[in-house]
């Protein structure tokens, strides 16, 4: 079974976000801010982790850094949910080490669709 | 796996989203509450980062969830709050009153919006496109000249001021009225040229700009754009700046048989750009670029898990996964305990189960009085289990009313707001000072306490805190002060207004009192003196103070509070301030009573009102006129209710007689009640007769007493009105 990690400050796009995936067939993990997204991921596994960027306490940013920083997610792919698609953005984005970005707002079978690029 | 995301793909047209909204409208009222709060608390000369990131958080996560949620109207205002909000965070720009207000403005129109999709889009669509456009333009900086407004100017004129202001800056320059002009708008060279994109966003996120189509360029570093606008090039070019630098951007103004055409470039729509977005990555990204240019998402090259080097980089994840699937395995069971802090849960199932808690309360008390007949020696289990089922059954029901208690923060909350408005309204300066927020108080008597609480806080601002000027000549700080604490005491709250007003004058309510013919005495306590203002239609103009009356309503807010078995008292002095604190019971399903019987039948008294009882001496009564009777206690004459005669309690037996004489005490007045006996005090669950019968005289409620029978519960400031006529 495929685990991804979800964070996301925001209950609904979380609700909406593990609602997709787990009806697509993913086993799904919630955390409401980067802190908590850190705690849970170095607990366990993950395949995948899809991180909102502007959280509390810490950023998805953040998070995508102090997780590289972790063996066990070196290579583990890490998307970034974000509604700011600047370039500047971006490169914040590659240099902490994300796999790729997202732009909100998203359906739920563009969400998939993107996964399954990420996810064999 | 591959089969179970092809499934989940096909699928995915058929998604709900509207399963979420329901959340999404409560998260997105939070999070406008705490903006509001935020915005309010902001202080403007040296703005927290902290702080300014959180109301940004907030608009941002309104925006997120709006646009994914489809509510484009909301998405779109909050989109440009969040733009103002961002550059505010990045010390891009100095936050002023101004920028206050139009955010404060929004928030509300946000919740209208919300509201109003709420309600399955019934009602008039809001104006959005007037604030929108005050907003981004604000938020373009230097576009306003802001000129700090104190608070203490009106808002509406300030805001009126800054938003004609605002237009005619955004107007032709040269002041004629603007027309539609075709423009022909090249940024470039660029080395990014993907960068110009940016201006379409203005265009679709500015209402009103105009409209832009992007055209052919014959240089593959210059974008061209088509553009039909009534801004004038020095507005065009503010809000570019934003993005490109001024020196790129080349703007000419096109006939209006214009050489670019719309039909050379293509239209940007949101699902245009979606499908662009997605078909153009099928068509695999440029090899080495450093950023794949798409909308929608990408991949960096050479990420971990990045598709793109898919079969060099993901077989590691893959091999990981398997090397560590054993720890996961024993870690997955504790990660799901903290998931989630709270839930939300119909206020309807939470009554249900208070409810249901109560019948489980009366049985358990019905089982208990049964028990006692039962010989300890023979049934010791059964009495040690019904000992467990006593303690159990209370400790259920303090959990299950625990879960009805809400901060008072829920109800202080909207008071700054409130204030800041009022003040501006009335040029004071008003400092609000909130305590004990975390105290929690039963849900229901939240939702009754806050307009009383309104109203003795507005009264507060209005009749209590002088005018700037006249605070610093009587010597005091020109800033007012309001304080709302909350606090538990014994069984119940109490809730304080307090401000450092011009307070209360004991001579001039004397004298308004005599006026209108009650009876008062100059050797009547301060605190029966202030009790006056409570008289329904004492009105104070020019009594409790020399400007306006204070205690407009007072009889109002008492009544409400009385209703809620509170109790109201006043302590003031002259030119100092005064308090107002708000006594209330933590709950009004629950109610410690005292059992009275009168004949067969048994009453409930609310225990918090009784003061006393006692054998009766007969030469003790005395009769007065039409059959009134008084009982001298402790040198002090007492109203008599015989409760037989009130209630008609049919009599059986004659040998029995009243004897015993309860003294309670509301309003501040008391009464001595005739009854049979004393049979008890216990917790009974109040039940509304109202609405399960009706409306009776002298009777606030009825419960269900262990043995199965129903008791009335008196109601005892109508008992000790009744005595006063």
């Amino acid at each position: 079974m495929t685990r991804i990690l979800a964070v996301d400050d925001s209950p609904s796009m979380r609700k909406m976000v593990a609602f997709t995936l787990s009806g697509a067939g993913y086993q799904v993990v919630e955390a409401v801010d980067g802190i908590d997204a850190y705690e849970k991921a170095v607990n366990q596994t993950f395949d995948l982790v899809l991180t909102d960027q502007n959280m509390p306490r810490l950023d998805g940013l953040g998070l995508t850094r102090k997780l590289r920083e972790h063996p066990q997610f070196k290579t583990v792919p890490i998307l970034m949910l974000t509604t700011e698609s600047s370039d500047l953005m971006k490169q914040a984005g590659r240099a902490a080490g994300a796999t790729g970005w997202l732009v909100k707002p998203f359906d739920p079978t563009r969400l998939l669709e993107v996964i399954k690029k990420v996810i064999c | 796996m591959s089969e179970m995301h092809q499934e989940s793909s096909g699928s995915g047209d058929s998604f709900d989203l509207s399963q979420f909204y329901q959340i999404f409208f409560e998260e997105a009222g939070e999070n406008l509450d705490l903006m509001e709060q935020m915005l309010l608390n902001l202080n403007l000369e040296a703005a927290d980062d902290e702080e300014l990131n959180g109301i940004f958080r907030c608009a941002h996560s309104v925006k997120g969830g709006a646009a994914t949620f489809g509510f484009a109207d909301v998405a779109e205002l909050t989109h440009q709050m969040e733009s103002l909000l961002d550059r505010l965070r990045r010390h891009e720009l100095q936050p002023n009153p101004q920028m206050v207000d139009v955010l404060l403005e929004s928030a509300d129109v946000s919740r209208g919006l919300l509201a109003r999709h709420q309600a399955g889009g019934a009602g008039d669509p809001l104006p959005t496109a007037d604030l929108v456009r005050r907003i981004s333009l604000l938020a373009s900086g230097g576009m306003l000249t802001p000129e700090p407004a104190p608070l203490v100017q009106s808002d509406s004129q300030s805001k009126v001021l800054g938003a004609t202001q605002k237009l005619t800056n955004a107007s032709a320059p040269s002041g004629v009225a603007p027309a539609e002009r075709s423009l022909a708008i090249s940024i470039g060279p660029m080395d990014k040229p993907e960068q110009a994109d940016a201006i379409l966003e203005l265009f679709r996120d500015i209402a009103g700009l105009g409209k832009i189509v992007a055209s052919t360029s014959d240089r593959e570093d210059t974008r061209v754009f088509a553009v039909e606008t009534t801004s004038s090039d020095e507005d065009l070019l503010d809000l570019f700046e934003f993005h490109i630098s001024r020196e790129l951007v080349k703007i000419q103004t096109v006939p209006e048989t214009g050489a670019v055409t719309p039909g050379d470039g293509q239209e940007l729509s949101e699902s245009s750009a979606i499908h662009a977005g997605l078909t153009s990555y099928a068509d695999d990204p440029p090899p080495g670029a450093p950023l794949a240019p798409l909308p929608g998402f990408g991949f960096f090259d050479g990420s971990p898990g990045a598709p793109a080097a898919g079969a060099t980089v993901v077989q590691p994840a893959a091999e990981q996964k398997t090397a560590v699937a054993n720890p996961a395995a024993r870690a997955a069971a504790p990660a799901a305990q903290t998931e989630a802090a709270t839930i939300r849960v119909a206020i309807s199932k939470v009554d249900q189960l208070i409810n249901l808690v109560g019948e489980l309360v009366i049985t358990q008390a019905m089982l208990a009085q049964n028990s006692r007949a039962l010989d300890p020696a023979v049934y010791q289990q059964m009495l040690v289990g019904l000992a467990d089922l006593d303690r159990n059954t209370r400790d259920l029901q303090e959990s299950v009313m625990s879960i009805r208690m809400i901060p008072m923060s829920i109800v202080f909350s909207r008071f700054p707001r409130m204030l800041r408005d009022l003040a501006g309204k009335l040029g004071k300066k008003v400092d609000f000072i909130t305590q004990g927020e975390a105290t929690e108080l039963d849900k229901g008597l939240v939702e009754k306490i806050t307009d009383p609480l309104t109203h003795l806080v507005r009264n507060s601002c209005d009749h209590g805190i002088e005018m700037p000027a006249d605070r610093l000549a009587a010597g005091k700080p020109e800033t007012g002060t309001i304080t709302l604490s909350a606090a538990h005491q014994g069984g119940s709250i109490v809730i304080e207004v307090r401000d450092d007003g011009r307070g209360m004058s004991r001579e001039k309510i004397l004298n308004k009192a005599r006026e209108r013919g009650l009876s008062v005495s100059d050797q009547m306590p301060d605190s029966e003196v202030w009790q006056l203002i409570f008289a329904p239609g004492f009105s104070t103009a020019e009594v409790v103070t020399d400007v306006s009356g204070r205690g407009v309503g007072m009889d109002v807010v008492k009544r409400n509070i009385t209703a809620l078995n509170g109790t109201v008292e006043i302590d003031s002095a002259e030119g100092f301030g005064m308090k107002v604190s708000v006594r209330l019971p933590l709950t009004l399903a629950i109610m410690d009573g005292m059992s009275v019987g009168i004949g067969n039948e048994v009453y409930l008294l609310p225990l918090s009102s009784v003061i006393e009882s006692f054998q009766v001496d007969a030469n003790a009564v005395n009769t007065v006129g039409q059959g009134a009777q008084l009982v001298k206690v402790r040198e002090e004459y007492m109203p008599v209710i015989e409760m037989e005669k009130l209630f008609q309690v049919p009599r059986f037996s004659a040998e029995k007689c009243n004897s015993i004489m309860v003294v309670i005490e509301a309003d501040g007045s008391r009464v001595a009640l005739l009854v049979d006996e004393l049979l008890g005090q216990q917790q009974v669950v109040v039940k509304n007769l109202e609405s399960n019968y009706r409306k009776v005289p002298n009777v606030s409620g009825a419960t269900i007493l262990g043995d199965g029978k129903v008791a009335l519960i008196l109601d005892t400031a109508a008992l000790v009105r009744r005595s006063r006529h």
